[in-house]
């Protein structure tokens, strides 16, 4: 048997590229700092009243101080963006599934999404507040309108993006059209859903957020317009700065999800650089 | 599986093409005709190329054999049977592996067997026989993003194989590949063929493939496509290094290549 040159790829020790990773955090981390420092010097240096832009140091006093307000705010939103996140991917996925396999369905449901898209949510959810009330229903419901076209799009994108060959390799061998939708259309659109997840994420924070300035007797939103009659604007600055971190959180959990999902996706993008 | 009335264990199945052409519309409504009548039959455990130009319609022949397209007219017989659909009894190569990026070579080997809810450990050994035999033995719990392209083609071709199909269709498998890859490859085929003595329909555009290869070559028109001649290559087998540099190797690809300039493909002015 003739030898082969192997083409396998050699992936570099863990100390190595344990390194690399810090050494590309420690200067973002550096980059924070400084512009941490900018900041507390600018705003003393130039006499900003506290009112308009706290120091950082002010915004992390009422951090410690107010951590349990934050936190039982935090929980809120979280809620209302995990059940908006949840609903969006329920609903979504199926759509685009619908929408891949009937032409008909997706002309009728590509027509009403995007004219579904052109109106601001921030418009229906007094609509909402007036059907449900002031709980969690109308925060949810924006969440889920935001979120769920972006899952739709890259569902629909990640789904048709199968080769023609493909298709007819697995026709040759028999393949039902449901095989061929789990084995094959499936897991090849992955990647892309996860793409539309992570968007979604972001989006759903946006629209709890959104819908709590509308109606809300709690949550992150609610805190802020509460900060904001007060003027106290650290508490304000404090719960941007905990939204920013819990996007931030669960967009990295979507991230974990992928890569235990599709471990092979990264394998590829690795293959390429 | 299917009944195959004339096949016998490990050989392959007959292929009987008669006025055969397609004609099909294009996205942009005009109409294309790709194949123009063509007559052929392939006997059983015969390896036969098809050499033609762009567009010529070889590839849209191996697809009417292959049963996922319809004929315009004509009739296709495989083994006996007429062509009404996919064939299980077929096994098609491209010319990209298609492999499945989320499975391991082993799986990806195995996928025939598992769309038609066959026991895997079945043939879990052939699998690995197969890729022993192409020089991948060991490979079987990789992923294919950590092959080369030569290497995953040959994943490709041990797919085909594991079902041990009467009649293998193979469209321009290694147009992808660099020339010595290629030409190993070529080799690689050959050797595993000899072993299970299927039925070969193997589509390229390289005449010296082609001709190594063969035991006839179908030599095909610019379209609409149609046969020019058949050459019955009759070059002993096994085949090897030696085989390109005897003189009936050069005569067959000096008849080939006349037959194309006379069409005008290769054309020296």
């Amino acid at each position: 048997m003739a030898a082969q040159a192997t083409a396998t790829v050699e992936r570099e020790p863990r100390s190595a590229r344990l390194r690399l990773w810090l050494s590309e955090q420690g200067l973002v981390v550096v980059l924070i700092i400084a512009v941490l420092l900018l900041w507390q010097f600018g705003t003393l240096w130039l006499k900003v009243p506290d009112f308009v832009l706290p120091t950082p140091l002010a915004i992390l006093k009422k951090l410690l101080l107010e951590w349990h307000l934050l936190l039982a705010n935090t929980w809120a939103t979280t809620e209302e963006v995990l059940l908006g996140f949840g609903l969006s991917v329920v609903v979504g996925i199926p759509l685009a599934i619908g929408m891949v396999y009937s032409r008909v369905f997706d002309k009728v449901a590509g027509t009403f999404m995007v004219s579904l898209q052109t109106i601001p949510k921030v418009a229906l959810a007094p609509i909402f507040v007036l059907w449900f009330g002031y709980a969690l229903i109308p925060k949810v419901l924006v969440a889920f309108l935001i979120a769920f076209f972006p899952i739709v799009v890259s569902s629909t994108v990640g789904l048709r993006a199968v080769e023609r060959d493909m298709i007819y390799l697995v026709q040759s061998m028999g393949a039902t059209t449901l095989q061929t939708f789990v084995k094959i259309r499936l897991p090849r659109a992955l990647p892309s859903i996860f793409g539309g997840l992570k968007v979604a994420i972001g989006q759903a924070v946006i629209g709890a957020v959104v819908g709590e300035f509308i109606a809300a007797q709690k949550g992150l939103g609610y805190l802020q317009l509460i900060a904001n009659v007060h003027l106290d604007t650290p508490l304000l600055f404090a719960a941007v700065a905990v939204l920013s971190v819990l996007g931030v959180l669960l967009y990295n959990l979507v991230g974990l999800a992928e890569h235990l999902i599709i471990p092979w996706h990264h394998q590829i993008t690795q293959r390429t650089e | 599986m299917a009944v195959q009335p004339d096949r016998k264990d490990g050989s392959g199945v007959r292929v009987e093409i008669s006025g055969v052409s397609k004609t099909y519309r294009t996205a942009r409504g005009e109409r294309v005709h790709a194949l123009d009548a063509v007559s052929l039959d392939l006997k059983a455990g015969e390896f036969v190329s098809i050499v033609g130009p762009s567009g010529c319609g070889k590839s849209t022949l191996m697809m009417l054999i292959s049963g996922l397209i319809p004929a315009s007219t004509g009739e296709i017989r495989v083994g006996g049977r007429p062509v009404a659909g996919p064939a299980p009894e077929a096994g098609i190569v491209f010319q990209r592996d298609l492999l499945l990026e989320w499975r391991t070579i082993l799986a990806n080997v195995l996928l025939p067997c598992e769309i038609k809810h066959q026991d895997r450990s079945r043939y879990t050994d052939k699998a690995r026989h197969l890729l022993a035999m192409v020089g991948l033995g060991g490979f079987e719990e990789k992923y294919p993003s950590e092959l080369s392209g030569g290497m995953r083609q040959r994943v490709a071709i041990c797919r085909a194989l594991v079902q041990e199909p009467g009649l293998l269709l193979m469209d321009e498998p290694f147009g992808a590949l660099d020339a010595l890859t290629r030409e190993q490859m070529n080799l690689d085929l050959q050797r595993m063929w000899g072993e299970a003595r299927n039925t070969v329909l193997f589509i390229t555009h390289s005449i010296e493939e082609a001709v190594f290869l063969s035991d006839r070559v179908m030599i095909m028109s610019p379209r609409p496509g149609r046969i020019l001649d058949v050459l019955a290559v009759g070059q002993e087998r096994p085949r090897g290094a030696h085989t390109r540099s005897e003189r009936r190797f050069a005569e067959c690809i000096e008849h080939i290549r006349q037959l194309f300039q006379a069409q005008g493909i290769l054309s020296e002015a």
